[in-house]
């Protein structure tokens, strides 16, 4: 009797918690398709806003610039992510190994505005000293996004490591590989998921950011999350509601994907596993 | 580059290289993101620290030097705690700060509160549910944070969602006020965070034995004496991680304040940010941000603890 009323306890304190978090992104794609500029009171049946959205020049580049943005910072920050993680697992104790910890994990809770404000900053300082960067925009934002994205892609990557059996590895070593072999030959190819993870996670966080970015950036260089800040500040905006509904179902299908992907291969690896073991 | 000489000079070098990546390579592995993260995270925190102690300027840039060279070589260092004294003297940041504190502490509750029967519902739930429920709470991680919060802006405006539903079925005449108080701030903070919550507590809860709990049970402890003799203390480490998770950042948040708090809602995150571009006064701009800096650095390194504790571990 106690453990039904536990257990309904539990499906309903679930079934809130999901509620909660996607009624607001489902009324947000419902009011995309209002006819009425007022957002929350429904004029009918629409998709004008979807136009009106992409007739806007500033929408596209902003689009653009995003994108180039996250692609460069998700490539720099899963390579410097990975040696970083490599160095805190597989390196044993090293000279200012605290130190290099802390730097991996403190970006993970930092606050943006401190994180902003201490970049942009040191980009200014930088410019005074040695002439570099002389104008803000792409390069500043990136190398900030770099910056705390790589944290995140380390912490992927040391759970992958220290999860991971080391067989493989040992016996590489004991054929006689050197360890540069083992890391190129072995353990890379090992890392790969999660490598790909680390990619995914720092490119979304890169779409994402709107504090640091608009810290770092410079005059013309205006990044999605910068352009939807400067729209909402005034109030709700139908075509708005349309990027965000794009926004959230490309998101949505790529998770998907990506989930659905994983599970299969999971699942082939399992079944290699068994017929080795039958074998 | 057909001279032997030159090719046989190239194939050396090229060897002695390889040959000290082979040996060095651990060295290079570590060297670049070491040197990446004091360049651009570390030595950025100096250059907060030292224009915090200058003086507000009306030049580019707006603050004093800290080194003057005097003539003949006279190093002049000019140190200026005035801008902590003002944070100090003026009431305003003292409010602010403790304002912070106050709206991140009790949206770290209502987190909890919400988060973790949801981490326990899902860790207990058979393989297939948990799943999708894991992926049904990863799923808002990966969209916008902006956007996320600006549904509630649709959801919680005098004209909103919530308003036009309540007077709909009759419950109030007038719209209630909710877009632009603290209530809307809370809102959003558990909003965003709560899946911060969740996943550590998960992780957390995935790892536990929980026969201890048919064994607590067996031996005749009632339901709450077992939820607060085992689960509790078996599940603290999540709740601890998760907290901090949620905490930390909410104290410094800006976008959350500033969209559905308005002017009416004081956050530290926002005033540092307003002090930086609309007053453009670094200095003070620089000791709030250092000042928020030494309230975070307590929960800052338990977090790093914790994680360094958990990784020994595994």
């Amino acid at each position: 009797m106690n453990n039904g009323r536990k257990s309904r306890f539990l499906f309903t304190a679930t079934c809130f918690g999901i509620a909660f978090l996607y009624v607001p992104m489902i009324l947000l794609i419902f009011y995309s398709f209002n006819k009425s500029r007022i957002v929350p009171v429904w004029g009918g049946f629409s998709t004008k806003w979807y136009g009106v959205l992409f007739e806007s020049e500033e929408v596209w580049e902003a689009i653009a610039l995003s994108l180039k943005i996250a692609t460069v910072n998700a490539s720099f920050a899963m390579i410097l992510g990975t040696l970083a993680g490599l160095a805190l697992v597989r390196f044993g104790r090293f000279k200012g190994r605290t130190l290099f910890s802390g730097m991996i994990s403190a970006p993970l809770v930092m606050p943006e505005v401190i994180t902003g404000l201490s970049l942009l900053l040191l980009f200014i300082t930088l410019k005074e000293f040695v002439g570099w960067p002389d104008q803000r925009g792409f390069t500043t934002i990136t190398i900030a996004h770099i910056t705390f994205s790589m944290a995140y892609v380390a912490v992927i990557i040391q759970s992958r490591l220290t999860g991971m059996a080391q067989d493989l590895e040992e016996a590489a070593q004991d054929l006689g590989a050197k360890p540069l072999r083992v890391l190129i030959d072995i353990t890379l190819p090992l890392l790969a998921p999660g490598m790909l993870a680390g990619w995914l996670l720092a490119f979304t966080l890169s779409l994402d950011d709107l504090i640091i970015a608009s810290f770092v950036t410079g005059p013309g260089a205006v990044t999605l999350p910068i352009l939807i800040y400067s729209r909402i500040r005034l109030g709700l905006r139908p075509d708005i509601n349309a990027l965000a509904t794009i926004i959230i179902l490309v998101v949505a299908i790529g998770v998907l994907v990506a989930a659905w992907v994983m599970f299969r291969q999971q699942k082939q690896r399992e079944l290699e596993l068994s017929m080795s073991e039958e074998a | 580059m057909s001279d032997p000489a030159a090719s046989s000079t190239q194939s050396r070098l090229l060897h002695r290289l390889s040959h000290l990546l082979q040996r060095n390579w651990r060295s290079l592995v570590l060297f670049i993101p070491f040197f990446w993260l004091l360049l651009f995270f570390l030595a950025p925190f100096f250059i907060v620290l030292k224009i915090s102690l200058a003086e507000t300027i009306i030049a580019s840039p707006p603050f004093t030097p800290m080194i003057e060279w005097v003539d003949e070589g006279i190093m002049h260092i000019r140190v200026v705690i005035d801008n902590y004294a003002y944070l100090w003297e003026d009431d305003l940041y003292a409010k602010t700060y403790l304002n912070s504190i106050k709206i991140s502490s009790i949206s770290t509750i209502l987190c909890l509160l919400i988060g973790y029967p949801m981490a326990y519902a899902i860790v207990r739930s058979s393989h297939t549910t948990k799943h999708i429920l894991l992926m049904l709470v990863i799923l808002p991680f990966w969209t916008s944070f902006l956007l996320r919060v600006y549904a509630w802006m649709g959801l919680l405006a005098d004209q909103g969602t919530i308003n036009n539903l309540l007077i709909a079925i009759g419950i109030i005449d007038e719209p209630l006020r909710m877009l632009y108080t603290p209530f809307a701030v809370y809102v959003g903070i558990v909003y965003t965070y709560v899946p911060f919550m969740i996943l550590p507590l998960y992780a957390n809860m995935e790892k536990i034995d929980w026969t201890l709990l048919e064994a607590a049970a067996d031996l005749g402890a009632k339901p709450m004496t077992t939820f607060f003799t085992v689960t509790l203390p078996i599940t603290l480490p999540g709740i601890i991680a998760g907290s901090l998770l949620v905490f930390i950042p909410a104290t410094g948040e800006y976008v959350i304040p500033d969209l559905l708090g308005g002017g009416n809602v004081l956050m530290i995150g926002r005033v540092l940010y307003n002090e930086f571009n609309a007053n453009i006064d670094w200095p003070v701009a620089s000791a709030v941000a250092i000042a928020l800096l030494l309230l975070l650095v307590l929960p800052m390194m338990l977090y790093q603890h914790m994680q360094a504790k958990q990784v020994e571990a595994e």
